[in-house]
């Protein structure tokens, strides 16, 4: 599996980075060599600041704005009464949290050591699989937890059949329910942050320990944890901030007293300035996290590369652990797999025939030939193509320009500009909704006077807004690759500036942009969050048909939706492996992150 | 301070599959500095993580003094190992660093500062101890490593190119900094270098390696003057090597043809097993061969194809009958040039014969 759809920024890449000689030349290159005019830079930068302004900033002061029109001192006293839904939402969405960035440690630490430090019988195929459950559209992911281990789930309805219980064994619900489906969906960024650290290690720090009379213990407590510390933070700040913004698993396993829930049922209430205020305090508590992180990252982390003796794996070789390996293996695959499998087995099953059975006892492919055949039910497919795919235009201009912008201009508020669109990163799918309603419920200049609210473009913004992030940071990624030199080297092989930055920055930063650009559409096709808040029933998409659908109880259609999205982001996931194959594998894992 | 000795030892790493230790039985001398050399992929390196416990050998046994250490765990041979790019930890300080290994041996308080004080006082870095290791030039890195080495006073000292990082300066410096500490706390140790030059400077005995077999073991000096056979004659400096055929054999030297007719003598190592008509492989220094007038006695015609200015000596290459032959002069015959001939003259105290 080539991209993961799930990406930890454990690496500082160029910001912290010593001064190379490519850091260098790129400093040389920014300051005026390319182009020229000292003024070129904000020539190109100040329509990109503008749209950042008009449809991240601005929306969030607009949205702020309306939290404190009326009553404001009620709204906000909320958070501090105690007993009030508001101080209670906060508690929950912090202890949801808190609790998912320990789960997700354990899990995601484990596995990291496991994969990297043993060999054993399936170590491989568990490495390949292991990213598959996070990658999962969110809304899908949550429902195939929820088909799985809730309830009316396919495992604890197996084991009461099994033990011949009066109740499900071992369902889970509620608040267990949403940190099944964080720990699912989020060790990775432990997990992958640790692995990273680990194959980063030197292998001689830790054998220099043992030389000195260390025991495994002691190596463990005074060396590897300490050098692992980085990675672990960087993957708790990741999990917290996606805990807090997560908003599909606390809505399937019915847990209204979290802070993305009490905005959307604020919002479909009518109670605007209430739901504005949930939402300016979201924002500003993940904005509080993106700043963490940033700080965090500045630091330096423990990477030394020797070229010495490359790590070995240890090889299980007792009889009796290689057998308890591969039964482990073997439970980890199911484990994985079982969520896409769940979703693949529902999607053709019948309507409504699926009650108390384990697993649905009827099949058919009906699904599938209403979803393309009747074009009502097409219609959602049809939508979010056309979303993503004008909000992916979108992204790839603004996203390049501004990568490009930062990475090789040097103007004043460079930094301004990566913080802008950091925090459309930071922002939860919720908060990027409430805020675009809260802007354009009346015209203003950025929607050129018009009300976008219940219209069709409204939806592209709020994908605009949440991906295009992704498109940044891979284009970003593969432009620091480049060394500036090569675009001197044309030149001094008689090439003139714009055929140089064609033949050749643009020509290496491709595979960059595609693969950004095809996570965008990827993750525009899964989106729920926002569409929930802003869809209308001519701009349904797919994730919100597949919620309407399971309301209506029709879970086989919704599965067989779902599939399609399965579908999507695995051919997807396969196309960008191959694209950035090779020296820019990074920028894929840059770009991506879990769009909760 | 113990005596190492290795058994027979071999190393077969799974992937390959191919021995990349094979056979070696070498005994390291209680207080002796032993270099184990040989180009990159020869096997030192693997030879000596299995005297550190890196690595369980495939076969074969691994001694210090009378414990038998083959499947000890690293952490309990008690050896001091300098890593080749140190493998300081990051997150701990000077002091911390050097004390590491104090703490796994629950040396503690004043006497583990003491022992602190004075290692780094023996590789003057006294004062330093509050820093941060990235704050410390490499040369600094290096001693910090060599300190945390020997404050444990480890049974055996293991060093794995220790100065292959630093500038050509500094090494020169820091190889009679670590001889000098070496011997003054007497430390068994076994050091691992491709550089020939640092192996002939440093060691006590060089154990010189191929393929992952050891080819020879003896005194650098003895080394450079009585190759076994080809590959130590051409890797230690720079040998001609000469397929002559042997024309009268004797217990310790033989008989062999040069060119235009000229009988040469030639050093042969006992039980050298050649018999007339065999050819045999005589080696000779470049430093050795004499040019001359082409009258001089004894002198064979040659042909200069190349001379090389490096100051000390001048390099000329001369065709000696088809066949190129290096030779170091300190002076050349006036008005030397490409394309002259010259008189070539192999005196036979130098000439030695090597094994293939």
């Amino acid at each position: 599996m080539g991209g993961p759809a799930v990406s930890v920024r454990t690496e500082p890449d160029a910001v912290t980075s010593a001064e190379t000689p490519a850091a260098a030349s790129a400093r040389r290159l920014r300051s005026g060599a390319v182009t020229g005019s000292r003024w070129f830079p904000y020539i190109l930068v100040l329509p990109l600041a503008l749209v950042l302004w008009g449809y991240i900033v601005q929306p969030m002061l607009a949205t702020f704005s309306e939290s404190v029109a009326e009553n404001a001192g009620d709204n906000y006293a909320g958070f501090f009464t105690a007993g009030g839904v508001a101080r209670q939402s906060l508690i929950n969405s912090i202890l949801i949290s808190v609790a998912s960035v320990v789960l997700c440690g354990v899990v995601g630490v484990a596995m990291a050591f496991l994969l990297r430090r043993f060999q054993f019988p399936g170590r491989g195929l568990i490495e390949a699989i292991i990213l598959v459950p996070a990658a999962l559209p969110p809304l899908i992911g949550a429902i195939s937890f929820q088909l799985l281990y809730s309830e009316t789930g396919i495992l604890p309805r197996a084991l009461q059949q099994l033990f011949g219980t009066e109740e499900p064994v071992l369902a889970v619900s509620g608040i267990a329910g949403v940190l099944v489906v964080h720990t699912f969906t989020m060790y990775p960024f432990f997990y992958l942050a640790a692995s990273a650290a680990l194959r980063g290690l030197d292998p001689s720090i830790e054998e220099a320990a043992y030389n000195l009379g260390a025991s495994r213990l002691r190596v463990w407590r005074t060396v590897l944890l300490p050098m692992l510390t980085p990675a672990m933070v960087s993957g708790a700040l990741l999990v917290f901030m996606t805990s807090l913004a997560s908003y599909t698993a606390p809505l399937l396993f019915g847990v209204d007293q979290t802070m993305t829930m009490q905005i959307y049922i604020n919002r479909t209430n009518g109670d605007m300035p209430l739901a504005s205020t949930y939402a300016s305090v979201l924002g500003v508590v993940s904005i509080l996290f993106l700043l963490a992180m940033r700080w965090y990252e500045g630091r330096r982390s423990y990477r030394s590369l020797s070229k010495g003796v490359a790590s070995h794996r240890r090889e299980v070789t007792n009889p009796l652990g290689r057998w308890l390996a591969m039964l482990g293996s073997l439970a980890g695959v199911a484990v994985l797999l079982a969520p896409v499998a769940t979703i693949a087995l529902v999607a053709f099953s019948r309507d409504g025939s699926w009650t108390t059975q384990v697993i649905p006892s009827e099949y058919t492919a009906e699904n599938f030939r209403t979803i393309f055949a009747e074009p009502r039910a097409f219609e959602p497919i049809l939508n979010s193509v056309t979303i993503s795919a004008v909000a992916t235009a979108g992204i790839i201009v603004v996203g390049v320009l501004i990568a490009y912008a930062v990475r090789r201009l040097r103007f004043v508020g460079r930094s301004l500009l990566d913080i802008g669109v950091m925090l459309a990163w930071a922002l939860p799918g919720t908060v990027v909704a409430i805020n675009l309603i809260a802007a354009f419920s009346t015209g203003n200049a950025f929607s050129f006077g018009q009300v976008l609210v219940a219209t069709f473009w409204i939806m592209p913004l709020a994908y605009f807004v949440r991906f295009l992030p992704m498109v940044f940071r891979s284009t970003s990624a593969a432009l620091a690759q480049i060394d500036p030199a090569l675009e001197e080297a044309a030149r001094n092989l008689g090439a003139s500036w714009p055929r140089a930055f064609l033949t050749v920055t643009v020509r290496l930063v491709l595979p960059g942009v595609v693969a950004g650009a095809l996570l965008a559409f990827v993750h525009g096709v899964g989106e729920f969050v926002a569409s929930v808040l802003i869809y209308t029933s001519q701009t349904e998409p797919i994730s919100v048909a597949i919620n309407n659908s399971m309301y209506r109880f029709e879970m086989g259609t919704a599965a067989a939706y779902g599939m399609l999205q399965v579908v999507l982001i695995f051919v997807v996931m396969l196309v960008s492996g191959r694209l950035e194959n090779g020296r820019s594998s990074r920028s894929a894992r840059e770009a991506t992150q879990w769009a909760g | 301070m113990v005596e190492v000795r290795l058994d027979a030892v071999s190393k077969v790493f799974a992937r390959s599959g191919d021995p990349a230790v094979d056979e070696v039985d070498l005994t390291i001398r209680d207080g002796e500095f032993f270099t184990l050399l040989g180009p990159s992929g020869c096997g030192k390196t693997t030879t000596l993580r299995m005297v550190a416990g890196f690595y369980f050998p495939s076969s074969g046994r691994i001694f210090f003094g009378s414990d038998d250490v083959t499947r000890q765990a690293p952490n309990k041979r008690d050896t001091g190992m300098v890593f080749q790019n140190y493998a300081l930890f990051p997150h701990l300080s000077v002091a911390q660093n050097v004390g590491y290994g104090l703490k796994t041996r629950k040396v503690r308080g004043t006497e583990a500062k003491r022992r602190i004080d004075e290692a780094l006082e023996q590789v003057h870095l006294s004062g330093y101890g509050a820093r941060r290791i990235d704050q410390l030039s490499g040369g600094q890195q290096q001693r910090v490593a060599l300190a945390r080495a020997l404050v444990i006073r480890p049974r055996t000292l293991l060093l794995d190119e220790p100065l292959s990082n630093l500038d050509a300066k500094l090494r020169e410096e820091t190889r009679l900094e670590i001889r000098r500490i070496q011997r003054e706390a007497g430390t068994t140790s076994v050091y691992v270098t491709h550089d020939q030059a640092e192996a002939m400077a440093m060691s006590d005995r060089i154990a010189v390696m191929n393929g992952g077999t050891v080819q020879q073991v003896g005194a650098p000096e003895e080394i450079y003057r009585r190759p076994a056979n080809r590959f130590v004659a051409t890797f230690i400096g720079r040998s001609n090597v000469l397929s002559l055929p042997v024309v009268g054999a004797g217990p310790e030297q033989v008989e062999v043809a040069g060119p235009d007719g000229v009988t040469l003598r030639a050093a042969a190592p006992e039980a050298h097993g050649l018999s007339e008509s065999a050819t045999a492989l005589v080696s000779v220094r470049p430093e050795h061969v004499r040019l001359t007038g082409l009258d001089a006695a004894g002198s064979l015609s040659a042909t200069v194809v190349e001379t090389e200015f490096t100051g000390m000596s001048t390099h000329v290459t001369v065709d000696l009958a088809g066949t190129p032959l290096h030779v170091a002069a300190v002076q050349l015959p006036a008005g030397l040039t490409t394309g002259d001939t010259v008189g070539v003259v192999l005196p036979p105290e130098h000439l030695w014969v090597v094994r293939p």
